[in-house]
C-alpha cells in the first residue's frame, strides 16, 4: 500500500488538500524573492566598497571579511527571531545568500540547545550545513587533484 | 559615481536573479531548501572549476560572490590556485580559502545559540 502505488492511493486526498490550501502567489514570491535577495548582495557590496576604501583589504581577505560579517549578521537576526519572518516572506531570497547558511547554523542549534550542548547545539549545528561543507570539501578536493595532475603531470 | 550605482544595481540584479532561480525550484518542484544549497554551491564549485564563476565575480561582484555559489566559488579558486603549488595545497587549498566562512559560521553559530534560546512562536 505504500511503495509505489502511494502516489494513486492519496489522489482524493491530495486533491482535497488542494482544494483548501490557499494558493500561492508565483509571480509574487518570485518577487520577493527577486528583491531581498538583490538587497542582500547590495549590503555585501557596500561592505565590498567600504572595506576597500576604508580598511584598504583586497582578494581573498576582502571576500573573507565580507562574509564574516554578513554571517554575523544572519546568525545575529537568526537569534533574535528576525530571520524566520525575512524567511517566511521572502523564501528563496533569504535561503541563497550566505546569511541563509548561518541561519540554517543556527536555527537548529539553538532548537536543539535543550538537548545538551554536545549532542544537542554542536551535532544538529550542522543538520543542513554539514551536507554543505562534506560536499563542498570533498568536490573542492576532486578539483585541485585534478588541476595538479593537469598542471605537473602533462 | 555612476560607477559606483552601476556595480550596485548588478549586484541587485544578479544576486536576486539567483534567487529567482532557487524560488523557481521552490514553486515547482519538490526540492527542499537544504538540497538547493548543497546544489547551488557545488554548482559553484563545477562553474569555477571550468573557470566560468570568475566572470561573474568580476561583473557582479557581491552579486555573485554573496550567494552560496559563492562559496562553492572560493573552494574552487583555491583548490586550483593550490594546485599550482603542489600536491599538499591542492588538497588543502579549497578548504584554506573558504576557512573564513566555515570557522565564522561555527564561532557564530556557537555563540548566538548560546545568548538565544527559541521564542514561542507568534503567528
Amino acid at each position: 500500500m505504500t511503495g509505489k502505488n502511494k502516489e494513486n492511493y492519496n489522489e482524493n486526498y491530495i486533491n482535497y488538500v488542494k482544494s483548501i490550501s490557499v494558493k500561492t502567489n508565483e509571480k509574487r514570491t518570485l518577487f520577493r524573492a527577486f528583491w531581498v535577495g538583490g538587497l542582500i548582495c547590495v549590503i555585501g557590496q557596500s561592505l565590498r566598497l567600504l572595506l576597500e576604501k576604508v580598511f584598504f583589504i583586497t582578494g581573498d581577505e576582502l571576500a573573507g571579511y565580507v562574509s564574516m560579517i554578513l554571517i554575523f549578521i544572519g546568525s545575529f537576526l537568526t537569534g533574535l527571531g528576525v530571520y524566520d519572518r525575512i524567511g517566511k516572506y521572502a523564501g528563496g531570497g533569504s535561503i541563497v545568500p550566505i546569511t541563509g547558511f548561518a541561519n540554517s547554523v543556527v536555527s537548529p542549534a539553538m532548537e536543539f540547545k535543550s538537548e545538551g550542548f554536545i549532542y544537542g547545539l554542536a551535532a544538529k549545528m550542522f543538520t543542513i550545513a554539514g551536507p554543505i561543507i562534506v560536499f563542498g570539501v570533498a568536490s573542492s578536493v576532486v578539483v585541485g587533484l585534478v588541476y595538479y595532475f593537469i598542471y605537473w603531470v602533462f | 559615481m555612476s560607477d559606483i550605482i552601476l556595480i550596485f544595481v548588478k549586484a541587485f540584479v544578479f544576486g536576486g536573479l539567483i534567487c529567482v532561480i532557487a524560488q523557481l525550484l521552490i514553486n515547482f518542484t519538490k526540492i527542499t531548501s537544504g538540497k538547493i544549497l548543497v546544489y547551488f554551491m557545488l554548482s559553484g564549485v563545477l562553474l569555477e572549476s571550468v573557470g566560468l564563476y570568475q566572470y561573474f565575480v568580476d561583473f557582479a561582484g557581491a552579486g555573485a560572490t554573496v550567494p552560496i555559489c559563492g562559496f562553492g566559488y572560493l573552494l574552487a579558486k583555491g583548490a586550483k590556485e593550490g594546485a599550482k603549488k603542489g600536491l599538499f595545497d591542492a588538497i588543502t587549498g579549497g578548504i584554506t580559502s573558504a576557512s573564513m566562512g566555515i570557522t565564522a559560521a561555527i564561532v557564530f553559530g556557537c555563540l548566538f545559540a548560546f545568548i538565544f534560546s527559541v521564542r514561542s512562536k507568534k503567528n
